[in-house]
Order: C-alpha cells, then sequence, then structure tokens
C-alpha cells in the first residue's frame, strides 16, 4: 500500500518542471519520500508528539545559539559584558536570549516526557532496544548541554558552578584531581575554562547530538514506530516483526501528512509558548559577573538541576563520595539496561503495574527534591541580620537580659540558622517557642555544647553572654503557655 | 574454470592486501593527526602551574584573633582571565606568630564560605557547612576541615603558598 502510494507521488511531483529538474539530477523524491511518508500504525495518537516536539526544540537552539554566539565574547573578560550587551542593548536580543533558555527548559521537559511515555508504553522493546539506547545518550547529553549552557552566563552562579562540578570530579577516586582539572581546563578556574565550556557547548556536543540524532530517526524510520500497546498483546521476538508488518499492511498509514499533522500541531504549540515567554517573561536575569573575590554569593543552579543540588545537601556525609559518583552512574546503567532486562512482553502499562510505579516514584521523588532544593533551608540565611531581623512582635515587650539576649541572637548568626516568627533561616529547629519545649538548663547545655548538627558555642560566648541568650530563649512561649507558666 | 578461480583468488588477496593497506594507512594517519589534538585539550592540564608564595600583607595588619579576606592577582592567569585572574584567601592570626590562610572554598563542594565576625564561624550558603574559627567542621555535610595553605612569614610579611583548586 505504502510503496504504491510512494510511487504515484513521484510521478505526481514529477510533473512539476521545477521538481522533475531536480529530480533527473537528484533523485532526491527517490531517498525522501520513502521516509516521510513511511507507514505508521494507525492507532498512534497524542502521545507520540513528544520525539518530534522534542527535536523542534532542539532546532530552537540551533538556530538561536547561532544567533547568540554571532555577538557573544566566550571570554572571561567579556562574556558577562557581551550577554549583557545582548539582553539589554541588541536588537530582539532580549527575546533571543529567552527562546534559548526558555527553549532549553522546554526540551529538558519534552525529552523527559518522550523517554517516560516510551517507557510506559513499551516501546523499547524488540526490535526498538538502540532507539531506547540512542534516546538514553541523547537523555545525557541534553543534560550536558544545559549544565554547560548555564555556565556561559559567567555570573557568580555560573562561576561557583564550574567550581562544584570541578569538586564532584575531584570525588572520584584516583583520577579525582586530574577529571577535576579537565573539568576547569586547568589548575583553577580561569581564561581557558569559559572557552573550554564554549566550544564543549556550541561545537562538541551539538555535533554529538546531531549524530545521535540522526541515528536515532534512522532506526524510528527503518523499525517503524510502534504501535499504541494493548493490554494482553505481548512482544514475542520471534513473531513481533511479522505481525507488525502484517499491522501497517492492514491498519497502516503515511507518516506525512496522516499523522505528522498531530506532530505539527503541536509543535507549533510549543513553539507558541517558547515564544510568549520570551517575549512576555524575557530573558532570565543575569546575576553579579564572576568574581571569585565576592564571597557574598550564593549558588544555584537552573531550576533543572535543583533536585541533585538537593540530594547533595540532604545525604548523609559518610555516603556523600558513594552518592556522588554511584547515583549517575545507577541512573545510566538502569536507562541503558531496561531494554535488555525487558525485551519482551506486555508493553501496555494497564499490565506493568511496577513500571507506573517507578515512573510514580521517581516523579514525587524529584519534585520533592525540587522543592527542597528552591527553599534550600539547609542553608543559612547568612544575611538574616539585614533582610530579616527578629520582629518587633519579639522584642518590643523585652527588657534587661532578655533584650540584650535578642540582640546576640541576631549578633551571633543563630538568627541565620533559627527562624522567629516567620524570619531567619530554616536550617536548625523553629526556635519560636523554643520554651515550650527545653527548660534553661537544656537550653544553656545546648548553646555551650551544640549537637545535632549545630555549632557549640561554648568557645565564643561568654558565661554572662550566655545566660543573656538563654534568658531571651525563656521568653519564647506559645500564646497558649504564657499563662500556664505564669500562673493564676 | 581453474584459471579462474586462480585468477579470482588472487585478485580477493589483492583486494585483501588492498583492504589492509587502506584501512592501516588510515588508522596510523588517524592517530598522528589525533596526537597534536589531543595534545592540545590537554594543554592546560598538563602544562604545570608553578606552586609560589605571595604575600598577602605585612603581618601586623593582621590582629590576632580577627578573620580577613585577602585578595590577590594571580599573574599566572591568562591574559583574558578578567576577574577571574583575582583570587581571595581567610586569613587569621590565631595567637602572636601563629597563622592560617585558608581557602574560601567549602571542603564540602567548593562554594564560597563567609566569615560571620560575632558568631567566629565560616557558614556557606551551597549545603549549609559550618566550620569554626580555627577551620576545623561545626556542622553540616562538610568531610574535613578548611584547606589550609602552607604560610611563612618573610620581611614582616604573610605569605602563603598557592595550590591548584582543591578538591580531596
Amino acid at each position: 500500500m505504502a510503496a504504491v502510494s510512494i510511487e504515484e507521488e513521484v510521478e505526481r511531483l514529477d510533473k512539476n518542471p521545477v521538481i522533475n529538474w531536480i529530480q533527473e539530477r537528484t533523485h532526491i523524491l527517490d531517498g525522501l519520500l520513502p521516509i516521510i511518508q513511511h507507514p505508521v500504525p494507525k492507532s498512534i495518537n497524542w502521545w507520540y508528539v513528544l520525539g518530534s516536539a522534542t527535536l523542534l526544540s532542539f532546532v530552537n537552539q540551533v538556530v538561536t545559539g547561532v544567533a547568540l554566539a554571532m555577538t557573544y565574547v566566550p571570554a572571561p573578560n567579556q562574556a558577562y559584558q557581551s550577554l549583557t550587551f545582548i539582553s539589554t542593548n541588541a536588537v530582539w536580543g532580549s527575546v533571543l536570549r529567552g527562546m534559548h533558555f526558555f527553549g532549553a527548559s522546554a526540551m529538558v521537559v519534552l525529552i523527559s516526557a518522550h523517554v517516560i511515555r516510551v517507557f510506559l508504553m513499551g516501546s523499547y522493546k524488540f526490535p526498538r532496544e538502540l532507539n531506547w539506547i540512542t534516546g538514553v545518550f541523547l537523555l545525557g547529553l541534553t543534560a550536558a548541554m544545559a549544565f554547560s549552557g548555564q555556565l556561559l552566563r559567567w555570573d557568580q552562579d555560573a562561576y561557583w558552578a564550574v567550581v562544584v562540578a570541578a569538586e564532584q570530579a575531584g570525588k572520584t577516586p584516583i583520577l579525582g584531581p586530574i577529571l577535576a582539572q579537565v573539568v576547569v581546563a586547568g589548575q583553577t578556574v580561569g581564561g581557558a575554562t569559559l572557552t573550554r565550556f564554549f566550544a564543549t557547548h556550541v561545537f562538541l556536543l551539538p555535533a554529538l547530538m546531531f549524530m545521535f540524532v540522526g541515528v536515532h530517526l534512522y532506526l524510528v524510520v527503518f523499525d517503524g514506530i510502534s504501535e499504541l500497546p494493548k493490554a494482553g498483546e505481548v512482544v514475542d521476538p520471534k513473531t513481533y516483526k511479522e505481525k507488525y508488518h502484517r499491522l501497517l499492511e492492514t491498519d497502516g498509514e503515511p507518516f506525512f501528512p496522516d499523522a505528522a499533522w498531530k506532530d505539527a500541531v503541536f509543535a507549533c504549540l510549543v513553539m507558541a509558548v517558547i515564544l510568549a515567554l520570551a517575549i512576555f517573561v524575557g530573558a532570565p536575569h543575569l546575576g553579579k559577573p564572576a568574581d571569585p573575590t565576592v564571597i557574598q554569593a550564593s549558588p544555584r543552579p537552573d531550576w533543572y538541576f535543583l533536585w541533585y543540588f538537593a540530594v547533595l545537601a540532604l545525604i548523609p556525609p559518610a555516603m556523600e563520595n558513594w552518592v556522588i559518583l554511584g547515583v549517575p552512574a545507577l541512573i545510566g546503567a538502569l536507562l541503558f539496561a531496561v531494554p535488555f532486562v525487558s525485551r519482551g512482553g506486555e508493553r501496555s502499562p494497564l499490565r506493568r503495574p511496577w513500571s507506573v510505579a517507578a515512573v510514580l516514584f521517581m516523579l514525587v521523588a524529584l519534585a520533592a527534591l525540587t522543592i527542597e532544593g528552591n527553599s534550600a533551608n539547609w542553608s543559612p540565611q547568612i544575611d538574616a541580620a539585614e533582610v530579616s531581623p527578629i520582629p518587633a512582635s519579639i522584642t518590643q515587650h523585652l527588657s534587661g537580659e532578655a533584650l540584650t539576649g535578642a540582640q546576640l541572637f541576631q549578633q551571633k548568626g543563630c538568627h541565620t540558622c533559627h527562624t522567629l516568627a516567620g524570619t531567619g533561616g530554616d536550617k536548625g529547629p523553629n526556635l519560636t517557642y523554643v520554651a515550650d519545649r527545653l527548660n534553661q538548663a537544656q537550653l544553656i547545655t545546648r548553646v555551650l555544647n551544640g549537637g545535632h548538627n549545630m555549632p557549640a558555642f561554648g568557645g565564643t560566648l561568654t558565661d554572662t553572654e550566655v545566660q543573656q541568650l538563654v534568658s531571651f530563649l525563656q521568653t519564647l512561649k506559645s500564646p497558649d503557655q504564657l499563662p500556664a507558666t505564669a500562673g493564676p | 574454470m581453474r584459471p579462474r578461480l586462480h585468477e579470482h583468488q588472487g585478485d580477493l588477496s589483492r583486494r585483501a592486501f588492498l583492504t589492509k593497506v587502506t584501512v592501516g594507512f588510515s588508522g596510523v594517519i588517524g592517530l598522528l593527526a589525533g596526537v597534536p589534538v589531543l595534545g592540545y585539550l590537554l594543554g592546560p592540564i598538563t602544562r604545570p602551574v608553578p606552586q609560589k608564595w605571595i604575600s598577602l600583607g605585612p603581618t601586623n595588619s593582621f590582629p590576632i584573633g580577627e578573620t580577613k579576606l585577602v585578595k590577590f592577582t594571580d599573574d599566572t592567569s591568562l591574559p583574558w582571565s578578567g576577574l577571574t585572574e583575582l583570587t581571595a584567601l581567610w586569613a587569621r592570626q590565631q595567637s602572636a606568630g601563629v597563622f592560617d590562610v585558608w581557602a574560601v572554598n567549602c571542603t564540602h563542594l567548593g562554594c564560597p564560605v563567609n566569615w560571620l565576625p560575632q558568631a567566629q564561624l565560616f557558614e556557606c550558603p551551597c549545603h549549609g557547612g559550618i566550620f569554626y574559627s580555627n577551620g576545623t567542621v561545626a556542622a553540616g555535610p562538610p568531610p574535613r576541615p578548611l584547606y589550609k595553605h602552607p604560610v611563612r612569614v618573610q620581611n614582616g610579611m604573610l605569605q602563603a603558598l598557592t595550590f591548584p583548586l582543591p578538591t580531596d
């Protein structure tokens, strides 16, 4: 069916004198039409548009990236200034940067959704194992593109992200120091670092992506798009190909335009969202320029790496090296193993509850870690004294030792880690009503000796200061406790 | 038949030879061409940056018990390094004549540690690492004390020995 329609199509198009002139010299229709009109099962639906939308996002990145590279200067002494120029002075510069930024987010979201769709529908099973493997490479390359792109802003976040990446690489046994030097392209972050990341981001990684996209698409056409799974229909490697070809003959249609229109509609929608965000929200704000001597930095990764930022803060220190090196290796190994562990059998998610549960668990875990990473309540609020002083509602009734204690609470950094009435850090327990749960002796012990992830202040506070601080802490009672302790 | 077969066999061995020549020469020239490329890429790593003693200032500019951020320019930086040619260190005179100089990097994952003079603590903004004024770990995930630079006093100047980005 498909072969006849392609021949007919070639014949029809060949009547156009221009196409005929080109066709006679290149035979391009003979090569192109079998690809764009390759038969696909009629059952494929809107879930199947995620791959082409990812590809469109990649094309958006290439086009906007090439345009940005016309102005961006990949040298530490001018990168930030050139990006500021692009964002504020260049014609359409802010929109272009926005398209590149939101395009990157779209690519991360879409490729992740595509991987989940393929996994849940069992599309990775025989004979499409290599489609999955090339897809895993593309997923890894997308993550590498996202990370290296973030660094090109060359602001404080970018600078310290390079340092963190090098430190992580440095945890590798034996090879650690060498790998760290590979990351920063030398012994310290400097002139060679940014140029190395720029070349990686705009030449090396895109070249690898083009290669894997090519192989991925070749395999998609060669092995065919998987049919919509049905519960009870199992994949048997001995019979699958024959069944699939029979399906295409009885219930297939050419990819273009019968199925491709859905891809086109969704791709247009994705592009419209990227464009709208770029125009109405705009390019992300640049932080302060990268300066190793500005210590007052609070480096944070872009949203797609916040979950890993949270992992690094929450894991027990003893396990840290194993997690830093082991988690990425384990994720990679699991992804590569998927099509070999589960080569045949059921494809329908209705018959694969463990697969559905695994995806749900992963999504919930990633969402929870991302939220945690965004709030980063394990970090002290170093500027608490300036930006969120102790509220007057707490201090207005104080006098004497307790008032001095409140000032000490602020000065000695207690407030950087402990919340009081919604102000201050979240690293330690909320102390708004600490006197409800700890008595004077317990408070003194805790202040002097620390413990439970709190520094000991015995060496830095005088006896008088401890007394003043504890006097203040003893005033921190819940309203319902005040009358009880005051007594009738 | 025989001569043709013989001729065919001869043709095959000739083809095998030509295949080996093609693959062999291409492989050798590919390897040779790869040497300078790889060497160039690894250049920044293999080129040793000398460890140097740098002066942080007169010893009397570091009062006992105070921790100061010292900034200096790394003169081994590439000309286009911009602000990254600057480096910062924390320096403190613990007691008379006893100096400590630390890298600003947290020993957890390298973020810059801040000094809170009133609290006498170093605090890291990334994952909540906290260090005492002698550089030892007070709280959080850091696995070891702050990275300490070797120091010496020469002609009344406090000097510290530079080292690459600390990663152990």
